[in-house]
């Protein structure tokens, strides 16, 4: 099926209007060694059904989240998307609109941004939030990007406990921003704040995860200050489903704030598309990468909604703009507010209770040794199988359930052990099944 | 209209999830535990609903009508898309899935990486980047790594752009580390030679350049430009916003581009979502797959398998192998085109060319030339004649139910219109958006007031920016709504707060 809306008619009529005689006239400007004269090697054209019928074949192929009891997260988890989310983001209105570049026909997307702005405040304790970032790794180079200018300064502190995907990305656009970068390991499965502090010395920015990618809890006011004594921006890299138990970090005196939002409203996807956010104290408003919403009024007084601070952007400050992004994750994010609206803030607390009660509980069912014993963890956890933790997994899946992640992919000394994450989609009837599976 | 926040309603809420009665919440320790819940609203499902549904009455997308913003491709967005993307074995795929519980996923990628490769020419793809910029500045990166491998990276420094590129472009120059040099424009829309040859030398590392240009003229002398790159061993990038023009006529690697990156949510249908989700695939010549980000998808056989034994791979520049979701969209649509993808863009320079023809004496043409899939005019003679602006032209067109071109740019152009139909509409509507354009062309003259206050009837009048960025109220202020910063009702292990 194509999908021309011209007919053979149409097209007559229009190059008479435009006074040619064929298409191949329209092209005449493209100098004759570089058109291209076959067709192009693609399969003939699929109608709708046959479109639907090829992309069912192939998913069909994946094992996904519902045909497995997983408890597989390492950064995407599988959290209840209720169905007022898919419905919204569903309606062409928002689906099919760009970027609100102009705002009189724009205003429910932008409204709706102004809102998701609030929330990710209101979620952090920040004072502005961007439109989105890609996802939970690039908006950790924003923040290295932000405090390169900020401070003139060029190292990057990066606790060996934040996302292995987070520290590689970071280590990717490093070199481009002229910065470096230095890693703080980890002591039993958190960063020492002493170990922090010193490396912090001279930093642009110090990063840490809260909860970290073990699942365990960071003595987080200790190493945002840690960072701030130093000069540092302090960083935090947070799950936005932890922020109704776990303190924000603008409580306990963070810079920025950043995260990955997808365990907030989005599917899990194969990994993406997600949204990342990022949200600051008010002093780095204008190095904020990205579209920012604003609050402004019309002619007649009215209350609207605009893009704002776009002297930072790309299309206005060219090279010395605060960031080269342009399309971001709207969509995404308005899944993010959608969801966390739903939940409100008592359902948003329950559902990191809920998590962490099921992982407790999990833990003690287990009867593994755990990976940080000493540690308080949230919804994830490390257990020592006694094996090659692949080769737990494998059999595990073949009773139906998939335990989890393998650390050694990430971590040396680890390949016995799997990071298992519990989710309010989780029972109690299914930890023991991971026991069972886990046991054997 | 109320925020979201101002509906709210203390002990209202939507969302329950199953909690299990029989576990205790373990405790968190005091200095970690939140203080003060966040001011989430607290509202029904239903006030939910609505409220999201009366913000989308309010926002205008493809779905709703003609949407001509220039170099930004807005074609309908296939239905059957959303319905694939929905798909469990899609959705519900976990990025840690093992290779064989994702064959399905990795085949679909491994074949739309084929199908790029194909459309533009080159040797390898890499589906990674999240979007156009993204795509850039991964682009860029490639060239640092493709010098550093060959011990030029002392030397080479600087990146040329023409004058009339994206913003972007500059803004990724800056972001991998490198200087920018502007080329300008010269008086047939085309990279000027003259003002070329002085600044390539061996200090560059390459050229970023949109052909079609955002001119939506083809560069004429492109096989020239590419020589001189190539003779200082320099590489060229191919800013793909403009794809839709010449998918299956013109191939960027023919036209002697190294590297290029594809906006999949212009040329390949992924709905642009109020601002995204995008995809921003990069695709290479062959000397330059080894750079790729990590993993690769490949295929051994019959199976396929994520590579990251890539020793002079940039690293990643995202998470996971890229936005999947978007993938998938990306596949459907071209499936459904297939080996006639040609007349997809043939129908977009059509349509393009037909609306110029018809404009171009009602309003400035600055390059006089046939187009490729979008034309840049100007209001300036309605300006000099009448004081009509572009910007009172793309508000008077909302009055006629249409969504406005994109104006102000590019920059050398001044009161830029620039008009980028795609193929995906009829005759009937490019006819009545000519009449509206034809019409406000009168009006500048005859009722000019009509158009300066435009437009009407929508949710609101003309808002003022500069008020905006210098306020910069970013997020409600619950404390200028005193009704509203009551605590909201949460579970009796949250302490009070400490003030608004």
């Amino acid at each position: 099926m194509t999908y021309a809306t011209l007919t053979d008619a149409d097209r007559s009529a229009m190059l008479e209007a435009i006074g040619l005689s064929s298409i191949d006239e329209l092209f005449r400007d493209i100098p004759s060694g570089v058109r291209f004269d076959r067709p192009l090697a693609l399969d003939d054209p699929l109608t709708e059904q046959e479109i639907v019928g090829r992309l069912e074949e192939l998913a069909a192929r994946n094992v996904h989240a519902g045909e497995e009891l997983s408890f597989v997260g390492a950064g995407v988890y599988d959290h209840y998307v209720p169905a007022v989310v898919d419905y919204i983001l569903q309606r062409g209105e928002f689906l099919t609109a760009y970027t609100p570049y102009q705002p009189e026909l724009s205003q429910g997307v932008l409204q709706a941004i102004f809102e998701y702005q609030t929330v990710i405040c209101e979620l952090t304790g920040m004072d502005v939030s961007n439109a989105s970032g890609y996802d939970g790794t690039t908006v950790a180079a924003d923040a290295c990007y932000i405090a390169k200018h900020a401070t003139g300064r060029s190292k990057i502190v990066l606790a060996e406990t934040i996302s292995p995907q987070v520290r590689q990305v970071v280590r990717t656009y490093a070199p481009g921003f002229g910065m470096e970068v230095v890693d703080v390991p980890h002591r039993d499965g958190v960063v020492d704040p002493e170990e922090f502090r010193a490396a912090a010395e001279g930093a642009a920015c110090a990063i840490f995860q809260q909860p970290n990618f073990f699942g365990c809890l960071e003595a987080a006011p200790q190493l945002a200050a840690a960072a701030n004594d130093a000069g540092a921006l302090s960083v935090a890299h947070v799950d936005p489903i932890s922020l109704g138990v776990l303190e924000a970090p603008g409580a306990y005196g963070c810079a920025i704030a950043i995260g990955e939002g997808q365990s907030a409203g989005n599917p899990l996807s194969f990994g993406g598309p997600h949204y990342g956010f990022i949200a600051a104290r008010e002093e780095y408003t204008r190095r904020m990468p990205g579209r920012i919403v604003g609050e402004t009024t019309d002619v007649h007084g009215k209350r609207g909604y605009v893009l704002t601070l776009q002297t930072r952007e790309q299309h206005i400050r060219r090279e010395k703009a605060t960031s080269n992004i342009t399309t971001n994750q709207t969509l995404l994010a308005l899944g993010g507010l959608i969801y966390l609206c739903w939940l409100g803030p008592e359902g948003l607390q329950e559902v990191g209770e809920t998590c962490m009660a099921l992982a407790e509980h999990a833990k003690e069912r287990l009867e593994l040794p755990l990976l940080f014993p000493e540690q308080t963890t949230f919804k994830e956890f490390g257990v020592r199988v006694g094996r090659q933790a692949q080769e737990a997994i494998k059999d595990a899946r073949a009773q139906g359930v998939n335990p989890g992640y393998p650390l050694g992919r990430d971590y040396p000394g680890m390949d016995d052990a799997i990071l298992v994450a519990v989710t309010e989609r989780r029972t109690v009837d299914d930890v023991e099944l991971l026991a069972e599976a886990l046991a054997e | 209209m109320k925020l979201v926040f101002e509906h709210s309603s203390p002990g209202a809420r939507a969302g329950r999830i199953p909690i299990p009665p029989e576990l205790s919440v373990p405790a968190v320790p005091d200095e970690l535990r939140r203080r003060r819940p966040p001011r989430l609203p607290e509202l029904p499902e239903v006030e939910l609903v609505r409220h999201f549904t009366k913000l989308t009455t309010r926002n205008f997308g493809i779905d709703t009508g003609f949407y001509p913003l220039g170099s930004c491709t807005m074609k309908y967005n296939p239905r059957v898309n959303e319905r694939v993307a929905a798909l469990p074995g899609f959705r519900d795929l976990h990025p840690h899935q093992d290779e064989d519980g994702a064959q399905g996923a990795l085949e679909l990628m491994h074949d739309l990486q084929e199908m790029l490769a194909e459309i533009t020419g080159l040797y390898a793809v890499s589906l990674q980047p999240a979007a156009g910029s993204q795509g850039e500045l991964t682009g860029l990166m490639l060239m640092r790594a493709y010098f550093a491998d060959r011990g030029e990276s002392e030397q080479r420094r600087t990146v040329i752009v023409a004058d009339t590129a994206h913003g972007t472009n500059p803004a990724s120059v800056t972001m991998a580390g490198y200087e920018l040099r502007k080329v300008a424009t010269d008086a047939r829309g085309n990279i000027d030679l003259d003002d070329l040859r002085g600044k390539v030398d061996d200090s560059t590392a390459g050229l970023m350049l949109t052909n079609p240009s955002t001119l939506g003229l083809f560069d004429e002398h492109i096989e020239e430009i590419s020589r001189i790159f190539h003779d200082v061993g320099a590489l060229l990038y191919y800013d793909g916003a403009n794809l839709n023009a010449v998918c299956g006529i013109s191939r960027p690697g023919d036209m002697g581009f190294d590297i290029v990156h594809i906006n999949l949510h212009k040329t390949f249908s992924q709905p642009h979502g109020g601002g995204g989700p995008g995809g921003g695939p990069i695709a290479v010549r062959e000397h330059l797959e080894p750079y790729l980000p990590v993993p690769a998808v490949v295929r051994e056989g019959d199976r396929f398998h994520l590579d990251y034994d890539r020793p002079k791979s940039i690293g990643k520049v995202r998470a996971f192998t890229g936005p999947f979701g978007v993938f998938v969209r990306s596949y459907a649509f071209i499936l459904g085109w297939g080996a006639e993808l040609r007349t997809m863009s043939e129908d977009a320079v059509l349509n393009a060319n037909y609306l110029l023809a018809r404009l171009k004496d009602a309003y400035d043409l600055p390059f006089d030339r046939l187009c490729m899939h979008e034309f840049v005019l100007s209001a300036r003679n309605l300006k000099k004649e009448h004081g009509i602006t572009a910007l009172d032209v793309a508000k008077r067109l909302m009055d006629y139910d249409f969504h406005p071109p994109t104006i102000y740019f590019p920059l050398i152009v001044p009161e830029a219109l620039m008009i980028e139909p795609t193929e995906t509409e009829t005759k009937g509507t490019l006819d009545a958006f000519v009449d509206a354009m034809l019409a406000i062309a009168r009006e500048a003259a005859d009722e000019p007031e009509t158009l300066k206050t435009a437009p009407h009837g929508r949710p609101v009048a003309r808002l003022d920016e500069v008020k905006a960025a210098k306020r910069a109220i970013v997020r409600y202020r619950f404390e200028d709504h005193p009704d509203l910063t009551a605590e909201p009702t949460a579970p009796a292990q949250v302490e009070a707060p400490k003030g608004a």
